[in-house]
């Protein structure tokens, strides 16, 4: 049982490197638009790059 | 079942005959520009678009692509050395772009922009409203890829951060962190909580007790120290301002649970409670993200919605023409108007004559004549004729400015609406901590010990988390479902006032009426028929370019007459020889010039409020038309609905005296007041508040705004002016008047759905007050009834995002993951 003196202070590390991780991330804006990348990953972006078409299609 | 446009969403146009086939279906659409748009999307590969959205699309009715020579500014290396970021071949820039709904347009504008030559790459964001274009220079310039950005409908314009962004950043980021560390030390302090409590059941050292007490404390500090700092600051602010806010009770109960914890573990006497801290802290948090989040997209739809007209002026000078920034401009500057912009500034006609609609800033509906030494005012519509004026105020000096100060003296004025759980939480906070304090010196005569956990309980069981966590809750999901049905509400009162509202004062020009003259009447005089009276003025008026010609656009059948010696007279009308006699048509009495002296005429002539023009030649008048302002489509339905809502109408316009009371009476409105200035609308408003009315305004123009600043709920029109949008506190995202009935509707269920809260809150501490007075609550047991009782009211509140089977406006769910498996592709 004395193994909790080592393990609870070491979970207590962890846990500001943890803390400090996802502060930097904050600060990194990796959090700034949490609407966008959630849907991204539902989007089909296979498209084959042959697809490309000419930039004007208007009518003129 | 399709009345609406596949694209848009707006209501199809009775006859329109516009649409595109889709998976073999003819899709209607409402306008040409849906159709174009349509077009492009489904040529390019695109059609997914359609399968992912949840949202209409932007419309495009009523609305001009920017022409080359408008994107081509954006080209201009003045304004790009301000906006863009250069390495090498590559520029880097930031855009704001307009009408982002949902995910599908994401999808869609990056997928065609990375289809368009030269673009390197781009990610949009849909919670900034903001995109990241990188782009090479030598494949395309930036007005290319602009332009290919607004044939699938989306204007976007070069991105300079404004303050409040950056302010909206700093606190959603500052909220991120706090909430992560009240999460995280909350799963950490409950490993060591359940340690504990199995430990209290099952026997457990002593030495082994104190170290989790003692490892509980030090994790649960930084939750107190740092995450719960926000209410502590509150606390002390309300305090010292002798108010009693919802923060007062939620810091004592955190502040005092964890210093008496604190004592408990140092003691070794008593129980901890750092988890039930930690807890309560992470849910309140939560809570108050949630509808920050809220608030912060309401905000940047608004600043997208007033980014619409980027502010550019055409200055004239001895090298030709360059196009500035209005707040370049000064006194003396020589500016030309293209037809349908607006002055940039106050000024005085020096060349060119022409209309200019002055219908923003009086409410007018007729637009005035402007010559050589007529004055003009900044933010008026220039009309059909290139103008150039010499600008003598600029700035603060402008009329436009002047009323922007009215706005903002009339919105310091405003009456409040206190909302429903302000008002309660006034009451009930101060009585919960008297309540506390008695029962603590109650306690401490009985059993001195127990003292401190038997007032902490009553602070925690009475923690006024209903209020602070389910109002927010049911309010950002009520805000939600008002912007799917196109009203942005910017201010938090707008839910209350609308539900809490008697009287509604309705602008005419442009809010209940569309701003555009149609025919309403031929009444032709004598023996000339009808048909052919229309017929020759439709020809007369083609060679106009009046906006009153555009009643008379149309199909015209055969051309009745030949014309000759076409001269249109400014101010008056149209003359012409037809089939050798003179004809005119314009201003009655300049008509009836030609016949002196005139005989009587039987009809209204403009002075008397009918607006219309005269027809008539040499013999004598040929045929009235009488023309005027529609009311929209939907105003008489939507008026009809508000009335039996319970609501009493006003109409205050600034138009015609005359043409205001028709109106209303057509609309069946009683009270009606014409030749309103600004200020008058404001005093309006304020004399039905006198007499105790709860008002709602709704407008569109610079004269309405001083109205929409001094009412207690404002609606602007999204195609109004950006003063009317700024002053007022909620927009309507589409021109459909009956949105202003559904929002009314939706504001009292979430009223009603509030006071249910709050009554709950109030059954819950009434049983739990006295139980845990008495001192049979433990703190913990406190805790988590006080969770329980925050998770039905929030779940309740939830209950206002499902959408009822009436919104007619509604849009197909996203359904596309289960068509998607349905395809097998």
């Amino acid at each position: 049982m004395n193994s909790i003196y080592f393990l609870v202070p070491l979970a207590g590390v962890l846990l500001v490197i943890a803390v400090a991780a996802f502060f930097w991330a904050v600060r990194a804006g990796q959090f700034d638009d949490l609407d966008t990348p959630g849907m991204r990953v539902l989007f089909d972006d296979d498209e084959p790059p042959s697809s490309r078409l000419p930039l004007d299609r208007s009518k003129e | 079942m399709s009345e609406t446009c596949f694209h848009c969403s707006l209501p199809i146009p009775a006859g329109s005959r516009f649409g595109v086939t889709l998976d073999g279906v003819f899709r209607q659409m409402c306008c040409p520009g849906c159709v174009a748009v349509a077009e492009i999307i489904l040529s390019t590969g695109l059609d997914q678009y359609y399968r992912y959205r949840n949202e209409p699309a932007p419309s495009l009715r009523d609305q001009t692509l920017p022409d080359a020579e408008e994107l081509a500014r954006y080209d201009r290396p003045a304004l790009q050395k301000i906006f863009v970021r250069r390495e090498g071949e590559l520029r880097f820039i930031t855009l704001a772009i307009d009408g982002l709904r949902c995910a599908a347009c994401v999808w869609l504008i990056e997928q065609h922009l990375r289809r368009q030559n030269g673009v390197v790459d781009i990610a949009v964001s849909l919670t900034a409203q903001r995109a990241e274009l990188t782009w090479n220079e030598a494949a395309t310039r930036l007005s290319t890829v602009l332009g290919a950005l607004a044939r699938i409908g989306y204007r976007a314009y070069p991105y300079q951060p404004a303050l409040q962004e950056s302010a909206r950043q700093a606190e959603h980021r500052d909220a991120l962190k706090r909430l992560a560390v009240a999460g995280l030390g909350m799963m950490q302090v409950m490993m060591f909580a359940v340690g504990l409590y199995a430990g209290a059941i099952q026997g457990i050292a002593d030495n082994y007790r104190d170290f989790f007490r003692w490892v509980s404390a030090i994790m649960c500090a930084p939750v107190v120290g740092y995450a719960a700092l926000p209410f502590f600051s509150g606390a002390w602010r309300d305090l010292r301002r002798l108010r009693a806010g919802m923060d007062v009770p939620i810091a004592l109960a955190i502040g005092g649970t964890y210093a008496a914890s604190l004592a408990a573990a140092a003691t070794r006497r008593g129980d901890v409670y750092f988890e039930s801290i930690a807890m309560f802290v992470f849910l309140i948090l939560l809570g108050r993200f949630l509808e920050m989040r809220g608030r912060h997209r309401a905000a940047r739809s608004v600043e997208g919605a007033l980014r619409s007209t980027p502010k550019w002026a055409l200055r004239l000078d001895a090298n030709g023409s360059q196009a500035v920034s209005v707040y370049e401009l000064e006194i003396g500057d020589r500016v030309l108007v293209k037809p349908g912009e607006s002055f940039p500034a106050d000024g005085c006609v020096v060349d060119g004559s022409g209309w200019v609609n002055e219908a923003m800033l009086t409410g007018e509906q007729w637009p005035r004549a402007k010559g050589v030494g007529d004055p003009v005012v900044g933010g008026t519509q220039n009309g059909e004729s290139p103008l150039t004026f010499v600008v003598e105020r600029v700035g603060a000096e402008t009329t436009l400015s002047s009323i922007v100060r009215l706005v903002d003296r009339a919105a310091r004025e405003r009456p409040a609406i206190a909302e429903v759980a302000d008002r309660v939480a006034r009451v009930f906070v101060p009585v919960v901590i008297v309540l506390a304090i008695l029962v603590g010196a109650i306690w401490w005569q009985i059993d001195s010990s127990r003292a401190l956990w038997v007032t902490l309980s009553v602070l925690v069981v009475s923690c006024p988390c209903a209020l602070s966590l389910a109002t927010p809750a049911a309010l950002t999901t009520a805000t939600g479902q008002l912007l799917r049905r196109g009203l942005l509400v910017t201010r938090a009162h707008v839910l209350e006032g609308l539900a809490r509202a008697t009287h509604v004062v309705l602008d005419k020009t442009g809010t209940l009426t569309a701003g555009r003259f149609q025919l309403q009447r031929v009444a032709p005089f004598g023996a000339a028929s009808a048909a052919d009276c229309l017929n020759l003025a439709r020809q007369l008026e083609s060679y106009s370019e009046h906006p009153i010609a555009k009643a008379f656009a149309g199909a015209s059948g055969d051309p009745a007459a030949n014309l000759s010696n076409v001269r249109a007279v400014v101010a008056r009308g149209i003359e012409a020889k037809a089939n050798g006699v003179v004809v005119r048509i314009g201003a009655a009495e300049w008509v009836a010039d030609l016949w002196k002296p005139a005989p009587a005429m039987s009809f209204d002539s403009p002075a008397a409020g009918g607006s219309g023009v005269l027809l008539g030649s040499s013999s004598g008048p040929l045929c009235w038309f009488e023309l005027n302002d529609a009311p929209r489509p939907q105003a008489a339905r939507t008026l009809q609905r508000l009335r039996d809502l319970g609501l009493e109408l006003h109409v205050v316009s600034g138009d015609d005296a005359v043409a205001v009371e028709k109106l209303a009476r057509q609309l069946g409105i009683r009270h009606a007041v014409g030749r309103a200035l600004p200020q008058d609308k404001l005093e309006y408003v304020r004399a039905l508040q006198r007499d105790g009315a709860v008002v709602i305004m709704v407008g569109d123009g610079v004269n309405d705004s001083p109205g929409l600043g001094g009412a207690q709920v404002s609606l602007a029109l999204g195609s109004g002016t950006d003063i009317a949008m700024t002053a007022a506190d909620s927009v309507l995202m589409r021109d459909d008047l009956e949105v202003v009935a559904e929002a009314i509707l939706t504001a009292r269920r979430t009223r009603s759905i509030i006071v249910q809260n709050l009554a709950w809150a109030v059954a819950y501490n009434v049983v739990a007050l006295p139980l845990a007075a008495c001192g049979f609550v433990a703190p913990y047991w406190a805790a988590f009834g006080m969770s329980l009782s925050s998770l039905i009211v929030v779940t309740n509140a939830l209950r206002l995002g499902r959408s009822r089977g009436d919104g007619s406006m509604q849009v197909s769910r996203p359904l596309w993951t289960a068509q998607r498996i349905e395809e097998g592709a």
